[in-house]
């Protein structure tokens, strides 16, 4: 296939253990570790991995934010992408307005493929590829861990509750990605150098005439409620004294 | 007054628990009237079987032979040809629930509450993010449908006694075929399933083998738990993919969870929150593990486990 486009979200990094701001408006950001979202980068790895074996000629990085998501499409460039868009809005991206922008992408394009994370991990709301899909009128396989491409076809592993379901689709379509589907290449120095004269577009989000859905309206940031630390027993015994007093052996 | 369609989940003969608990949580909207669809290829016994919980007003049945495999693409626009006059649509936060109900909620033009915890209002939920590091309160416009997917560990599922209407639908919606069924590969178990076991058993990447997960399986026995993992040890091989509880596997609340070998990540952590008593065993006494656990002990898990299971087998 000719293109794969890959959605690339600008996420606090995931070893970074979040704070709520003290006003309960957000989780602090500021001076914060900022990444790739980890389902994307495996996203991207399987876009390259199917260039690498001939079944793509180019991969394309997309990612919707303000000027700073620059350096994860750099990074998404250094992996291996041929060129980036970034679609720049100062506001924030609701799962549909998102998918609409994606959309026009798409068209613009003429992607086969679009390979998403299955969710980001500052939201997650698992929501952005299905909703594509749907727009697009197009097959959506989601949470995959295996992707197997046969011309006009593509056969989808994905992980289920219940085990592994196979799924065939019809392309072009939109797949999101479990975590076992790939382990993401490693970036190598001269890659971020040659990163730096791959292009990378900038399109305003006005240019692309998306109507904005109805945001669902973020009302206060709380910390979950923790547990209580327990009691260490010392021996098998105690234990199963200790369940069986709650009623539980 | 809220009208809500709770989308039913099945595996092509019976319902699966999540549906009771999607309605325990519709019934939490303020004068919730709540239907239920079922879509299947032969579901009159499914149909009947979500006519008895309690609280339902009316089954809709949509049977046809496509609706034989739970496909979001062949799902949706079925569920938006029904829509129609509800003022809530909720799904469960399964793989089921999760593939299905974004591509629902486009087709409608709204965006999704995901993961409902807590309902505070007809249009007001709490939900988790950042792998439940934070609680976000939603509020959703009060203009169009809501569509939800219902965090299931959050709610006791409804009892059954009732005797709903079941209803034969058909329904006018284009149903693609660029979206095929091949093949499904259950874990075949006799265990009690992980997301609705009252007992479950964990081991994680101290096990060191999938031959050593056997005294794992043994301990369960013993108890009568259904057998989880972390995402360490279902990475390291050692047991499936679907046995992986925490962020990005199950989600589960037992009355009582044993983590063996198990460090205690946050992404695990937030798999068990809701869980009634965690026991903790690992030989590293601070294992994050034991900040959450009611009862630890802090040993060497080959020589504790089957002790326990000898105790608890005695």
């Amino acid at each position: 296939m000719e293109r794969v486009l890959v959605g690339l979200k600008r996420v606090v990094d995931y070893n970074v253990r979040v704070r709520i701001r003290s006003d309960g408006s957000g989780v602090e950001t500021d001076g914060v570790k900022m990444s790739i979202n980890p389902f994307d980068e495996i996203a991207l790895e399987e876009a390259l991995r199917m260039k690498e074996r001939g079944e793509a000629n180019e991969v394309v990085v997309v990612s919707i934010g303000g000027s700073e998501c620059q350096q994860q499409l750099r990074t998404g460039l250094a992996m291996g992408a041929d060129r980036a868009i970034l679609v720049e809005t100062a506001e924030s991206v609701n799962p549909l307005t998102g998918a609409r922008i994606f959309l026009e992408l798409i068209k613009r394009e003429a992607a086969e493929l679009v390979l998403l994370g299955k969710q980001a991990i500052d939201d997650d709301n698992n929501q952005t590829g299905q909703m594509l899909a749907a727009l697009w009128g197009r097959p959506q396989a989601t949470f995959a861990s295996r992707i197997e491409l046969n011309g006009s076809t593509a056969k989808v592993t994905r992980e289920v509750d219940v085990g592994l379901e196979t799924i065939e689709v019809d392309l072009p379509a939109v797949i999101t990605t479990d975590l076992r589907l790939n382990e993401p290449r490693y970036v190598k120095l001269p890659d971020i150098m040659k990163a730096k004269k791959k292009p990378l577009d900038q399109i305003p989000v006005a240019d692309l005439a998306v109507e904005s859905a109805a945001s669902i309206t973020a009302v206060t940031f709380e910390p979950p409620e923790q547990r209580q630390k327990g009691i260490i027993v010392k021996d098998v015994a105690e234990l199963v004294a200790a369940l069986k007093d709650k009623g539980l052996v | 007054m809220s009208k809500i369609l709770v989308i039913a989940e099945h595996d092509g003969s019976s319902l699966n628990l999540s549906t009771a608990k999607c309605i325990a949580c519709a019934t939490k909207l303020a004068d919730a009237k709540i239907d239920v669809a079922v879509f299947a290829e032969d579901g009159t016994d499914i149909a009947n079987e979500a006519a008895q919980l309690d609280s339902v007003s009316k089954v809709l049945l949509v049977d046809s032979p496509s609706n034989r495999y739970p496909l979001a693409a062949i799902i949706a626009p079925q569920l938006v040809a029904m829509a129609d006059g509800y003022s809530h649509l909720l799904g469960p936060s399964t793989t089921f629930g999760k593939d299905l109900m974004p591509r629902v909620a486009a087709l409608l033009g709204v965006n999704q509450i995901s993961d409902v915890m807590t309902v505070l209002g007809t249009h007001k939920f709490k939900r988790p993010i950042y792998a439940g590091n934070a609680i976000l309160t939603v509020e959703a416009p009060d203009d169009r449908p809501v569509v939800a997917t219902v965090r299931t560990a959050s709610f006791s599922a409804v009892g059954s006694g009732n005797s709903a209407i079941v209803e034969q639908v058909s329904l006018d919606a284009d149903i693609p075929d660029h979206t095929r069924f091949v093949e499904l590969q259950a874990g075949q178990s006799d265990r009690p399933d992980l997301q609705t076991a009252t007992k479950v058993v964990s081991g994680g990447r101290a096990l060191g083998s999938s031959e050593n997960f056997d005294i794992i399986f043994k301990l369960a026995d013993a108890l009568g738990a259904g057998v989880g993992a972390s995402r360490a040890a279902v990475d390291a091989g050692y047991v499936a993919n679907e046995m992986q509880v925490g962020q990005t596997g199950k989600i589960i609340a037992p009355d009582l969870y044993i983590a063996i070998g198990i460090s205690g990540a946050i992404q695990h952590l937030t798999g068990i929150k809701d869980a009634g008593t965690i026991v903790a065993i690992n030989k590293d006494e601070d294992a994050p593990i034991f900040e959450v656990a009611d009862l630890g002990i802090v040993g060497d898990l080959f020589q504790i486990v089957p002790e326990l299971e000898k105790a608890i087998g005695s």
